[in-house]
């Protein structure tokens, strides 16, 4: 929602892969490899054929998918073994990037900042990046693996200020929600806990599975793992919408289980000055 | 100090980890790195670096019974970490699938979640969460686990209510079916 139009207003291009499906993501590897290359491959071969070039994709998850998927194809072994499964060829053509690194490196910071019509100032946002957006870096082959700075970056040229986050690639564990409840809320209490500590007004985010489990879990963390914690967690093209002129409304900020009401009457104050 | 049985070492083991992971087991020199990072070693019954010796020394049973390898998250940090350049997150995630094959998977239910979400993939081509939550946890007996989350995501619009049938559904299907035949199950 909020990709779609943040893209393109800032000139990206995107067309949905026909029938996309989906990758399979962590379960699928944990069952096979194999099979877990050829769904995601099958979303690939779909975009080779309508003659695209790059697929973008907002989440971290699917990225490792289909990056998997392309290493696979590399080998004339498992090529020939994925495109057994697959009812369309699939020749490996193409490359896979996610939305982040599309507005870090091809739109470009300072194009961005040039279009912000309503700078983030008066937010102090703690960027966290999930555990496999950058790593390995082998795979990743986007920022850095220990201390990645895209999002600091763009948030910063946006007017943001952005304090130092420990915690940028822990992992909240998000993967895990149903059957390891427990494991969750702690690894996603600590993550939240360490974003008060450094005073944020909200955390920020580049994957939609740690959005939705960091905002959803609020209310179980705080009557589960003895600590409090009450923060917005945006994804971080809402932020970057916000900026380029649209209501919080239009970039999805109604549907959060914490509400960033707060936040956003700071930032309105801020703008009145 | 456990004493080991020289005669406990399953070198077919050792082999077949080495051939499914592509990863050099015997790189390993147990500097412990991996288990510093694992994010998940507060829970695991056997901390990441003692599972990489445990193969090294070809300990079949208490690898693929240990709960570890269910609790991993693939969250990489090992891999990134291991000065040996051992793709170790890659060895756990073999290990999970030998322990499927197995049969001494020893989370129940963390493999019925997975399962659950795969078979959603396998009938709509995409996943439809609520029927997720619901099938997890009737298949768990836990109807009302995490059911102080629905009226929450529900009412926000933010999980579909109805399965949302892809066209392709059938494509999906037949990846499905082929890997079934070529895996002879
Ligand atoms: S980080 Fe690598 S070398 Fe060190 S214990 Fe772990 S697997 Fe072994
Ligand atoms: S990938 Fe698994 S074993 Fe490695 S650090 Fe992450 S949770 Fe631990």
């Amino acid at each position: 929602m909020s990709s779609r139009k943040v893209a393109e207003a800032l000139g990206i291009e995107l067309v949905e892969v026909e029938d996309w499906s989906c990758c399979g993501s962590t379960p699928a590897h944990t069952v096979d490899h194999l099979l877990y290359g050829a769904l995601a491959a099958r979303n690939l071969a779909i975009a080779e054929k309508m003659g695209l070039a790059t697929v973008v994709t907002p989440c971290p998850s699917c990225l490792v998918a289909f990056k998997s998927a392309l290493e696979m194809v590399q080998d004339d072994g498992k090529r020939k073994e994925l495109n057994e499964l697959l009812d369309l060829p699939f020749q490996g053509e193409i490359q896979s990037k996610s939305l982040l690194q599309i507005i870090y490196e091809e739109v470009g910071v300072e194009a961005v900042a040039q279009r912000a019509k309503r700078p983030l100032e008066g937010m102090r946002l703690a960027p966290y990046y999930g555990c496999i957006l950058t790593r390995p870096p082998k795979r990743a082959q986007f920022d850095d693996p220990e201390n990645p700075i895209t999002m600091d970056r763009i948030l910063e040229a946006l007017g943001a200020e952005v304090p130092e986050f420990p915690f940028k690639t822990e992992c909240c564990g998000a993967a895990f929600g149903l059957p390891k409840r427990e494991l969750v809320l702690t690894l996603s209490a600590k993550i939240l806990e360490m974003a008060q500590e450094i005073g944020a007004d909200a955390l920020v985010v580049a994957c939609p599975l740690c959005q939705q489990n960091l905002d959803l879990r609020q209310g179980q963390i705080t009557s589960r793992e003895g600590v409090s914690v009450d923060l917005p967690v945006l994804y971080i093209t809402q932020l970057v919408g916000l900026a380029l002129g649209f209501s919080p409304r239009e970039v999805g900020l109604d549907k959060h289980a914490v509400s960033p009401n707060r936040l956003l009457k700071k930032w309105e104050e801020k703008l009145k000055e | 100090m456990e004493i080991l049985d020289l005669g406990s070492i399953d070198r077919h083991f050792i082999r077949a980890v080495e051939e499914e992971s592509g990863q050099d087991v015997s790189h390993c020199y147990q500097c412990g790195n991996c288990t510093a990072g694992c994010p998940l070693s507060f829970a695991y019954d056997i901390p990441v670096h003692q599972i990489m010796r445990l193969i090294q020394l070809g300990q079949k049973e208490k690898v693929l019974r240990s709960h570890a390898i269910w609790l991993c998250a693939t969250c990489e940090t090992c891999t990134t970490r291991c000065p040996c350049e051992v793709d170790v997150a890659r060895v756990m995630d073999t290990l999970r699938i030998m322990a499927r094959r197995e049969g001494t998977v020893s989370e129940e239910g963390v493999r019925r979640f997975y399962d659950t979400f795969l078979d959603s993939v396998k009938r709509h081509g995409r996943l439809y969460e609520v029927g997720l939550l619901m099938r997890y946890n009737l298949l768990s007996g836990r109807p009302f686990a995490d059911a102080d989350l629905g009226p929450k995501v529900l009412g926000k619009g933010k999980l579909h209510f109805l399965p949302e049938n892809i066209k392709g559904v059938e494509a999906i299907k037949g990846i499905f079916d082929r890997f079934a035949k070529k895996r002879g199950a």
